[in-house]
């Protein structure tokens, strides 16, 4: 069989492939625009560029952006729910929160409107007791009315279902029985875990992308069959995993931030390889500035996320902090005379000032722009044909010079350092708030601006060094190549240690274990390696968070042997003391749920293969640019970032060109190219 | 003193408000008690020190306590003047609120910060500590006619004096508490966001050096006075009134008014809360610092933009009778502070809103409705439910209210129905929104909830509410009408009961299988509802929002001639 993977990352403007050749070990990368609304032209388009013949490709991974952007956007199915007596709004009342803290003004919709949340009779208590059977003719009138209002999609939501599924479960197969397609979900299968909004919320968002995102895969399916593959293709989940086409169709919540996550990926093994397995990601795009870390080559997962205001997800997800603060984001004086970026962007369109698109007020890149930082001749991206400078200067001056008595340049400087104070106060709050040591971490920018204030998260934050990708453009694509097959798994225990039932606990892991096996014993992916992760929620009774603590589970010849409650006692002690330093004396401890992960290590290709060959720091230099830095102008080396040679040193200040990204080597800082291609950036001693 | 560039100023204000953020998520991280750690009730800042006036302060805690805690830091500036041996390293604790504003159940930690031996800021921690003793477990006592059967009361003393905890303090403290485990845990987070407020200090004044962040710190005040008289040079000089009514203290039925003048002259404003009633027996007084900082939460909702700097205050005079139920004087109780603020903050809204209609919204649910409900289980161990509840949002000039938001004053969310089930022999028939419950207008109020409650346990069950709005409906705005009032009641042998006070009442007995049903009201609509697109009206009543019959009362008829 061939061992070509692919590995695609569709995006708002770009869509990235990454293909990779392991016989050969050559590594192509291609960008074609994103189509609208149908992806899958892009898609198969960017695919077309590096390979002609499908029938050659082992893997197509895809990061998808199909269900972030129905969940943002609104534009999933009109879907119905089938819920408990009593409880129809549960959906729209959230957890009693609030848009903004100051203001009181913003309004919610839920996705599902309620006259199509129709309640039937059934009643589960917490214990798992039921004291209304499920009454299956209302159930099936309602999803008879459902289908009669054009209902593409249905999520059944009961009471207490994490407990004892029995009534949902008789709910959901009378349902499926009457439902013309398979866009059934049922809360205990999506999530088992307590807390109905979060259970419910997430169920009914998955169910919302059920028709969308199985249409978008599916047809991406087909068109990859017509075209004679015959490959595996799979989809990247949210927690940085990969799952089967199938398993993404049946479970498309879970893809909530396929894109990102697999950016995130990428970086951490490109920062692991290169020998700093401590990193801190920023993605710098149109309107925000994502951050993640990752510590000891691992990223952090987060168990739920909000894609908007009472758009609840809950599935483990890859951190990422976003702030306001984007190329485009727009800097502006307040009536008490100080200086602000953002949260208003210009965002891609009309975009910065020197776009020439229609916006006046002056953004992040017109500052860059001003300074000549971005070469005005030759914007990346290859959208524009130039940058109008003039327009960004006059913005600057009358929205922030004048205000403030400044001269332009001044102006301009006086934005990048405010937006990069943003920025580095977004790293402080990933690293130094949560206890990790900056100068330990290195910075990895990606997105086309991120490598413009590498120099900027150096002096601000502390950080040790940057590391910039070869490829910073096409990372999520490279992350879909890379990343572990993973299916992550939850049930509520609600038991105290000393109470706990072992035999009922085994039953779950077994059960989570088995199924997680299966689908690895499904995917035609060989594995380097398996592995499963057990963690179990745990507080002290009357204690509200949880705390995560990882257990060990013995497993042999398939069959598990769970921990005895003196060793989940033991294990929550020494998770507790390291979170909050002591334990409590008298505490009662308190098990909350099991999670599971199975993974596949998928085999790594070697980053070397992206390395330049030959190449001279003279064939590279493209000459001069005058370059403005604090308070003047230097006379700054440009070069073609891409033929620089390995072990190639550049002092600051320079610029290096590639044709996606920008990175800027401050006065004072020094470039080498390491044996990857990598630039790493470091503070010059002594300087 | 020197000048700070504006460059600068913009990075240490960033620099500086996170410095308060990072001290609110190490308490809200290290908490036990859930009103802390899920709730967030409970807030860090940096306080003048001469004045004790706010800088800054973190953005995640209780909206509440942005105004409040200057008060703390002044207290004890009195204090160590009195004393005469403020000494680096000093922490001085208390929770007296009539000194400190809120209630007893907030325990306040105030450290002065020195640079190179000399005093720079204060810091301050206050959290919201599960239990100080007094006659109520939880300390929300509705029948408190002093503040000694409320809590347990401290006055500011030293914690620590020049960096040596005095243990009899913490012994003190945790002799006077049902939960002493909760209550250590509470007052080691809160220690341990002091000792980082310090550490980073020291950092920030290590890169930039005392001089500039002190010019920094002056000219935050300064800008922010310079954006609250822009803000109110843009509103018309003049003088507007709003009074509204709390039902009453829960010892005697007699409503009690609550009213506001506001005058803008040029870029000030005076606050006057003349007409108010005078000071009552039960515990819906408040003490005077609370009063000045509910006008502060007030005005930073009509303003949001604004920093949370005691700059905003200066163009503001705010005026709160002597004798009145404004200013209490000690011993009055003042459990129910909650209840009161929430309707200075209603009609202020509603004088501001004769000034500035499109810079208001309409007045929101307005009760906190703390519904407990207790008993012991067959094995003899006693269990206690108790939670606050929501209801709907004003409507906006943008659009309609927020369906079942949180108050005003605060960002607590709802614990989880099934969690609640888990923990309590309890379960919930009802959890929804209430139909009818909004006010209507050009854009309705958001829906109030509906909350009914039954009791699994054998051995039955009691239940106690503080609650308010259950005479007096919420407001609309320019010309947007009110909603409805707050409706409990409790299932007896007999049927359906409402309590004599309306909506609070203690001591009710319930067996199992018997319920309490609690409708909160919507919020006031905005505009007048002759104003409303019939089409939305239409809408409403297809979703359910509104029934048909009260449709055609509050609208017309011309909704039934549109396609929802």
């Amino acid at each position: 069989m061939s061992s070509t993977m692919i590995g695609v990352d569709v995006g708002g403007t770009f869509t990235d492939v990454f293909v990779m050749d392991e016989a050969t070990g050559v590594a192509r990368v291609a960008k074609v625009p994103t189509t609208r609304p149908d992806q899958s032209g892009g898609f198969l388009d960017g695919i077309g560029k590096q390979v002609s013949d499908l029938s050659k490709v082992a893997v197509v991974v895809h990061g998808t952006t199909a269900g972030t952007n129905a969940l943002l956007e609104r534009k999933g199915a009109r879907i119905g729910v089938i819920t408990t007596e009593g409880l129809r709004d549960v959906l729209e009342m959230r957890r009693r929160d609030r848009p903004h803290t100051w203001g009181l003004r913003g309004d919610f919709e839920p996705v599902v409107p309620r006259d199509l949340r129709l309640e039937v009779p059934e009643r589960t208590l917490a214990d798992g007791t039921i004291r209304t059977p499920v009454d299956l003719d209302a159930v099936c009138t309602a999803a008879r009315e459902l289908l009669d209002q054009g209902c593409l999609a249905v999520a059944i939501l009961f009471a207490n279902a994490y407990a004892n599924p029995e009534n949902e479960a008789r709910a959901v197969e009378a349902v499926r029985k009457i439902w013309p397609s398979p866009h059934v979900s049922a809360s205990h299968e999506i999530l088992p875990e307590i807390r109905e909004y979060e259970r419910f919320s997430t169920t009914a968002l998955n169910a919302y992308l059920q028709p969308e995102v199985s249409g978008y895969l599916n047809r991406l399916e087909n068109a990859l069959t017509e075209g004679g593959f015959d490959g595996e293709f799979m989809i990247v989940q949210s927690n940085g995993g990969v799952m089967a086409v199938e398993t993404a169709c049946r479970l498309p919540v879970r893809t909530a931030l396929s894109g990102p996550a697999a950016g995130v990926i990428a970086a951490g093994y490109i920062a692991d390889t290169a020998g700093f397995p401590n990193v801190i990601t920023g993605d710098m795009g149109g309107t925000s500035f994502d951050v993640s870390l990752i510590s000891g080559g691992q990223s952090i997962l987060s168990p739920q996320t909000s894609i908007d205001f009472g758009m609840v997800v809950r599935t483990p997800m890859i951190e990422i902090t976003t702030i306001g603060a984007g190329g485009g984001s727009i800097a502006w004086v307040d009536k008490g005379g100080l200086l602000n970026i953002g949260p208003e962007s210009a965002g891609s369109t009309p975009g910065p000032v020197a776009y020439g698109q229609g916006n006046t007020r002056p953004t992040v890149t017109d500052a860059n722009v001003v300074l000549g930082r971005i070469d005005p001749e030759n914007p990346i991206g290859g959208k524009l044909d130039r940058l109008d400078v003039e327009a960004a200067r006059r913005a600057i001056d009358e929205h922030v010079g004048q205000p403030l008595g400044l001269t332009t340049l001044d102006a301009a400087e006086a934005i990048l350092r405010v937006a990069n104070s943003r920025m580095a106060g977004a790293i402080r709050l990933v690293s130094i708030e949560r206890g990790f040591d900056p100068k330990k971490f290195a910075f990895m920018p990606f997105g086309g601006g991120g490598a413009l204030h590498t120099g900027a998260m150096l002096g601000d934050v502390g950080l040790g060094r940057a590391i910039v990708p070869r490829y910073p453009g096409v990372t999520s694509a490279m992350g879909c190549v890379i990343a572990d097959m993973r299916q992550d798994f939850v049930q509520t225990i609600n038991a105290f240690v000393d109470q706990i039932d072992e035999a009922a606990l085994a039953r779950f892991l077994q059960d989570q274990i088995d199924k997680g096996h299966a689908m690895l014993d499904a995917a035609r992916s060989s594995f380097e390696a398996r592995e499963v992760i057990v963690e179990l929620d745990m507080a002290y009774l009357g204690q509200t968070h949880t705390v995560a603590v990882p257990v060990e589970v013995a497993i042999t010849d398939g069959k598990v042997i769970p921990p005895t409650r003196s060793e989940i006692a033991a294990a929550f002690d020494d998770a507790y003391r390291a979170t909050y330093g002591r334990l409590l004396d008298k505490g009662v401890r308190r098990v909350m749920n099991l999670r599971t992960a199975v993974v596949g290590r998928r085999p790594k290709f070697d980053l070397e293969t992206l390395a330049p060959e030959g190449g001279s720091l003279d064939a590279s230099f493209k000459g001069n640019r005058k370059v403005h830095f604090a308070t003047r102008w230097h006379e700054t080396a440009i070069y073609d970032r891409l033929s620089l040679p390995v072990g190639a040193v550049i002092d600051g200040p320079a610029i290096l060109e590639q044709p996606d990204t920008t990175v800027l080597v401050d006065p004072g800082l020094r470039a080498t190219i390491d044996r990857y291609g990598n630039t790493i950036i470091e503070l010059v001693e002594g300087v | 003193m020197s000048k700070i560039d504006p460059i600068t100023l913009a990075v240490l204000a960033g620099r500086m408000e996170q410095i308060a953020d990072e001290m609110d998520a190490t308490l809200f991280r290290a908490a036990f008690n859930p009103i802390i750690a899920e709730a967030h009730d409970a807030s860090h800042g940096l306080y003048h020190a001469g004045t004790g006036d706010t800088l800054v302060q973190g953005k995640s805690g209780l909206p509440i306590f942005v105004g409040v805690m200057s008060f703390a830091v002044k207290a004890v500036i009195e204090k160590a003047a009195a004393d005469g041996d403020l000494a680096d390293g000093d922490i001085f604790i208390f929770n007296d609120a009539h000194i400190g504003g809120t209630h007893l159940s907030d325990m306040r930690l105030v450290r002065p910060y020195f640079r190179d031996g000399e005093l720079f800021c204060y810091l301050a921690s206050v959290g919201h500590w599960h239990d100080l003793g007094g006659a109520v477990p939880g300390n929300y006592n509705p029948a408190a006619t002093d503040a000694f059967a409320e809590a347990f009361i401290l006055p500011p003393v030293r914690l620590a004096r020049a960096g040596v905890v005095n243990q009899d303090i913490i012994d003190i403290l945790m002799r006077n508490t049902r939960l002493p485990q909760s209550a250590q845990g509470d007052l080691n987070g809160q220690l341990g966001a002091l000792d980082l407020g310090v550490k980073r200090m020291d950092e920030l004044l290590d890169e930039y050096g005392a001089d500039t962040v002190r010019a920094g710190l002056d000219a935050l005040g300064t800008r922010a006075e310079a954006l609250m008289r822009s803000e109110l040079s843009d509103l018309p000089d003049g003088r507007w009134e709003a009074v509204d009514y709390l039902d009453n203290d829960g010892i005697t039925d007699e409503p009690l008014p609550i009213k506001v003048s506001l005058e803008i002259i040029g870029d000030r404003m005076v606050m006057d809360f003349d007409g108010t009633a005078p000071r009552c027996a039960g515990p819906v007084n408040i003490a005077y610092p609370t009063a000045v900082a509910t006008a502060y939460v007030a005005i930073k909702h009509i303003f949001p933009a604004l920093p949370a700097n005691a700059g905003v205050m200066k163009p503001i005079e705010v005026k709160i009778p002597e004798g009145s139920l404004l200013s209490a004087e000690f011993p009055a109780p003042v459990g129910g502070y909650t209840e009161t603020i929430l309707r200075m903050i209603d009609v202020i809204f509603s004088a501001m809103s004769q000034a500035a209609p499109d810079r208001v919204v309409a007045n929101a649910y307005g009760t906190i409705n703390a519904l407990s409900i207790a008993g012991r289980r067959k094995n003899g161990q006693p269990w206690v439910m108790f939670s606050f509840y929501g209801g709907g949002h004003g409507g906006t000039p943008e659009g309609d209210g927020l369906n079942h938001g949180n108050a005003p004053i605060s960002t607590a969310t709802i614990p989880p129905m099934e969690i609640l089930e888990a923990a309590y022999p309890v379960m919930f028939r009802q959890w929804a929104l209430r139909p009818d419950s909004a006010g209507a207008g050009a854009q309705r109020g958001g829906l109030g909830a509906v909350y009914e409650i039954e009791v699994l346990e054998e051995n039955g069950a009691e239940a106690f509410l503080f609650g308010e709005r259950g005479r007096f409906a919420p407001q609309g705005v320019a010309g947007g009408s009110p909603s409805v009032t707050n409706h409990f009641c409790y299932e007896q042998d007999d049927g359906w009961h409402e309590p004599p006070m309306a909506s609070k009442m203690r001591g009710i007995k319930l067996k199992q299988g018997q319920a309490v049903r609690l409708e909160t009201p919507g919020g006031g609509g905005y505009g007048p509802a002759a104003d409303r697109d019939p089409v939305k009206v239409a809408r409403d009543v297809a979703q359910g929002f509104l029934s048909p019959e009260t449709a055609t009362e509050r609208y017309g008829a011309d909704w039934k001639e549109v396609e929802a």
